[in-house]
């Protein structure tokens, strides 16, 4: 059975053109004009891309199923035009052994877009001891981080770079000196001042990017920089760049959209980490995004149920949604050219969690079948209760919004049609 | 009603308060706020002037005491200033104009913070009608029949009736 | 005006009329029997999470002489020991029907968000580092009561802003009324960003002790040791403590504040705590007129209540 995309713009690396995609047993058979298919999904006004990747997913299992599972967290990627997901290693027990990755993977396996996870740089995300990054890397795992925590100690960093280069993975890292940001809720300025709520300064995110850079420089092995979301720490990383270093690097949508103003609410729906910064950060993360210094938008999807976030600001847990809403916070904020956009949401990405030829690649035939097709002039308003997520931690309750996913497919399978959910 | 008008019932008021309380032993005067203090301050005077004697003089504002708080947004507009201790005494309370008693029914329960009175008597300068409780004056400048819908102000220079501006 | 979160929910305007209408229960607070029945049938609600003797006590004498019913809820005595969230117990706080709930706890925010989870008033008596209005309040009608005005006072609040609600409520509410404020303290005890604060800043208390209205001195914390925030508390009374030799120097009428509880000899030296320019208890007495104006303002005075069977 075959599936027809049509009247659509199509949107890869190798560029736009008009026409229509043809896609049968999981690959992409036909680009071009004209052209017929058993399932017709409708793309007229509508882009035709690559399926999204999002490299910082928090599925929370095991161990939090009550907030996502990677089956509910799967389909919000999905309503979000996701076709792959990589999946954040603080879950409970924490995705550190072999065992645990097995797990997830085989769960990702029933779920409606690729899943692939994360493995935590050391054991139990402790900060002390290597995790067997050999084992994991021997399931596919291509992503080490310890993310909601940065690897605090420079010398332990440097032997996990070291090892990881040898087994051509990358490590990621979750930038904040712990003895800076202790007890800090928000960014440190004016609003934590006045709110009274501990801060956490710019600088604990900045002082482990400038350490990181070092330690890259030092061993030669890649370092990807996650949610960064400081002008001081977009600075280094451009210029780490330019002076030739591997280091890649993502923003967060919600460190492009919103600033620290909102957490004058008191409303924990805001609380996130790093937190949401001032207006002069979120600008330069718009111009890393703009100028390349970023390489990709990621969600930092991270749900909580109502009641474990319907707490004093100070003692909620951090963390926001993000996957069904990403698309559309770029299209609305960054005022980008729609093929940058793409880039930052797929092939960007992509390369990042070594998923290249699989997801992000050219539409074209024979190429893998996993695609989205959005509206990039439709307007919305954002609705906690109409999310896929199991949680309804939007920060963008009753937000207006422009782009909207109409179709993903993933694998060659029609799974949102229409923005119906395909089970 | 002219200034002459008020002078003269003032001055009549002080006599019968003397009268009723033969002489001004243990008599004294409580003004409500706003618009009784005036002439809470015009009798005592004119007892003064009469038997020689200053009866103490003190002003109360009813707010907290009222039995509309809640029902409508209330501050009390003057300050209270009862110097002196009620037990025992014959306390007049002196108000401009007497309408539903609920004002009254309020400075009754007010006094009874500051002692326990031998006697309450309750002077105004007009009486018009209209009583929601059984409360009924001691001293009376003027009976004025009114229609609900009126107002009626008393001050030093005589009676204004006025329409409720709606 | 339905809550009372932070001093500016009030402004200029509210903090003068709380404190006229202080005056009045002020007077009403020395009368033989100092009670008035103008709450009567209220319910006021204490949520008190944090340990607290004097707002806890104060506020309730304030309902209780304005005739309110008191509904306490005693935190280790109640259901949040067992876990019980926020959220959950402030919805069963409610569900008996207080008119007002006051509410002080450790994080900053929780009156507020209270406030959305309840149709009763909201008072914050204290939430974390923000604010604890009812202290600046009672502590604006001190300043009034004793030199006439706060408006064009400098005032000196010498101690651990950083941590301290009552720094935050009183520099806005003593700027909104028109007084020059300085804060006084090591680096280490200063909030972030406190130059977007409307303040001027010393870190010597002796340059500014000769030329103020008011020295204001906060609670300073043992725990500041060990957060290596301060060397030592006795490197903090030799530098930054209100001793009876820098007291000595103060104009004669200046005013010597302070929220209490006080570490007697640390933030201020005991024989300084005996001068009549100390004003410690009277800011207690004034708290209850002040709060019985707070709780009177919000249960009794609101102007959007409809005007109706008004009669003299």
């Amino acid at each position: 059975m075959s599936t027809v995309i049509k009247g659509g713009l199509v949107i890869d690396q190798t560029g736009e053109r008009n026409g229509d995609v043809v896609v049968e047993d999981g690959r992409v058979v036909a680009v071009g004009p004209d052209l017929s298919g058993d399932e017709v999904l409708d793309a007229s006004g509508c882009v035709v891309a690559p399926g999204f990747v999002d490299i910082h997913a928090h599925l929370r299992q095991p161990g939090a199923e009550e907030a996502e599972t990677i089956e509910t967290g799967s389909w919000a990627a999905v309503r979000g035009g996701y076709s792959a997901v990589v999946a954040m290693p603080n879950t409970n027990p924490p995705i550190d052994c072999a065992a645990v990755v097995q797990e997830v993977l085989a769960l990702g396996r029933l779920a409606p877009c690729d899943v692939y996870t994360s493995g935590a740089i050391t054991v139990g995300r402790k900060g002390e001891q290597l995790a067997p990054m050999a084992e994991m890397a021997a399931l596919g795992v291509r992503l080490f981080t310890d993310d909601g925590r940065g690897v605090q100690e420079a010398g332990l960093m440097r032997r996990a770079m070291e090892y990881a280069a040898g087994l051509g993975v990358v490590l990621a890292q979750h930038c904040e000196v712990d003895s800076l940001a202790a007890g800090g809720h928000m960014h440190e300025g004016e609003w934590s001042s006045r709110l009274g709520i501990p801060g956490v300064p710019a600088e604990a995110e900045e002082l482990m990017v400038m350490r990181d850079i070092a330690l890259s420089r030092f061993t030669g092995a890649p370092i990807h920089f996650q949610h960064l979301s400081t002008r001081g720490s977009i600075a280094m990383v451009r210029a780490a760049r330019e002076a030739g270093l591997e280091v890649t690097a993502e923003a967060a949508t919600h460190h492009f959209t919103l600033t620290d103003e909102a957490c004058a609410s008191y409303d924990p729906v805001f609380k996130v980490n790093p937190p949401l910064r001032p207006a002069d950060d979120r600008d330069a993360v718009r111009e890393g995004l703009a100028d390349g210094a970023v390489d990709a938008i990621a969600t930092d999807h991270a749900p909580h149920s109502p009641d474990t976030k319907e707490m004093p600001f100070d003692q909620a847990p951090p963390g926001m949604l993000g996957l069904e809403t990403a698309l559309a916070l770029a299209l609305t904020e960054l005022n980008l050219p729609l093929a940058e956009v793409v880039g930052l949401l797929t092939w960007q990405p992509a390369a990042i969690a070594g998923l290249k030829g699989v997801h992000g690649a050219p539409i074209a035939p024979d190429g893998p079948a996993n695609l989205c097709v959005f509206d990039p002039n439709e307007t919305w308003t954002v609705d906690p209760d109409a999310l896929a997520s199991r949680s309804r931690n939007t920060p963008y309750a009753g937000r207006q919004v422009r782009g909207r996913v109409r179709h993903t497919i993933v694998g060659g399978r029609p799974v949102l049609v229409d923005q119906e959910m395909r089970p | 009603m002219e200034a002459e008008d008020i002078k003269r019932a003032t001055w009549r008021m002080a006599h019968e308060i003397i009268e009723r309380n033969q002489g001004l032993e243990g008599v004294v005067l409580v003004g409500l706020q706003t618009g009784g203090v005036w002439l809470a301050a015009d009798i005592a005077s004119a007892l003064n002037e009469i038997e020689g004697v200053e009866p103490p003089l003190g002003t109360l504002d009813v707010a907290f005491h009222r039995d509309d708080i809640g029902l409508r947004p209330l501050l009390p507009e003057a300050p209270t200033n009862i110097p002196f201790n009620l037990d025992g005494q014959a306390v007049v309370i002196v108000d401009d104009v007497l309408y539903t008693g609920r004002t009254i029914r309020a400075a009754l329960d007010a006094l009874n913070s500051y002692g326990r009175p031998r006697t309450v008597q309750l002077a105004v300068m007009v009486d018009r009608g209209h009583r929601e409780l059984p409360i009924r004056p001691d001293f009376v400048g003027k009976n004025l029949p009114t229609r609900r819908d009126e107002m009626v102000d008393a001050h030093r220079d005589g009676i204004d009736l006025g329409e409720i501006v709606k | 005006m339905k809550h009372l979160l932070s001093i500016n929910d009030l402004g200029a305007e509210g903090i003068d009329e709380v404190c006229r209408l202080a005056d009045h229960f002020t007077e009403v607070s020395q009368r033989p029997i100092p009670k008035v029945p103008a709450l009567r049938g209220k319910t006021v609600a204490m949520l008190f999470y944090e340990d607290s003797t004097r707002t806890r006590l104060s506020f309730e004498v304030a309902a209780r002489r304005l005739s309110a019913d008191v509904m306490g809820f005693s935190v280790s005595a109640s259901s949040v020991n067992k876990g019980e969230s926020v959220r959950d117990t402030v919805a069963t706080v409610s569900a008996m029907g207080p008119d007002a709930i006051v509410v002080r706890h450790r994080s900053a925010g929780v009156p507020q968000q209270t406030a959305a989870w309840t149709d009763a008033s909201v008072i914050n008596a204290g939430d974390g580092w923000h604010e604890h209005p009812t202290q600046a309040l009672l502590d604006c009608y001190t300043i009034r009561d004793r030199l006439g005005s706060v408006a064009g006072r400098r005032i000196v609040i010498v101690g651990d802003i950083k941590h301290s609600r009552v720094a935050r409520s009183c520099v806005m509410a003593f700027t909104v009324l028109g007084a020059k404020v300085t804060l006084v303290a090591p680096p280490t005890l200063l909030p972030p960003e406190v130059g977007s604060w409307p303040v001027d800043i010393s870190f010597s208390l002796d340059a500014v002790l000769s030329d103020c209205d008011v020295v204001y001195g906060l609670r300073v914390q043992k725990e500041r040791q060990s957060e290596a925030l301060l060397p030592s508390l006795r490197e903090y009374t030799a530098q930054w403590g209100l001793t009876a030799a820098r007291a000595a120097r103060l104009h004669p009428d200046a005013l010597v504040m302070h929220p209490g509880p006080v570490n007697r000899g640390v933030e201020i030296a005991p024989e300084v705590l005996d001068q009549p320019n100390a004003t410690l208890n009277e800011q207690v007495r004034h708290g209850v007129a002040v709060r019985m104006a707070v709780l009177y303002l919000l249960l009794a005075a609101d102007p959007d209540l409809r005007p109706e069977g008004a009669g003299t």
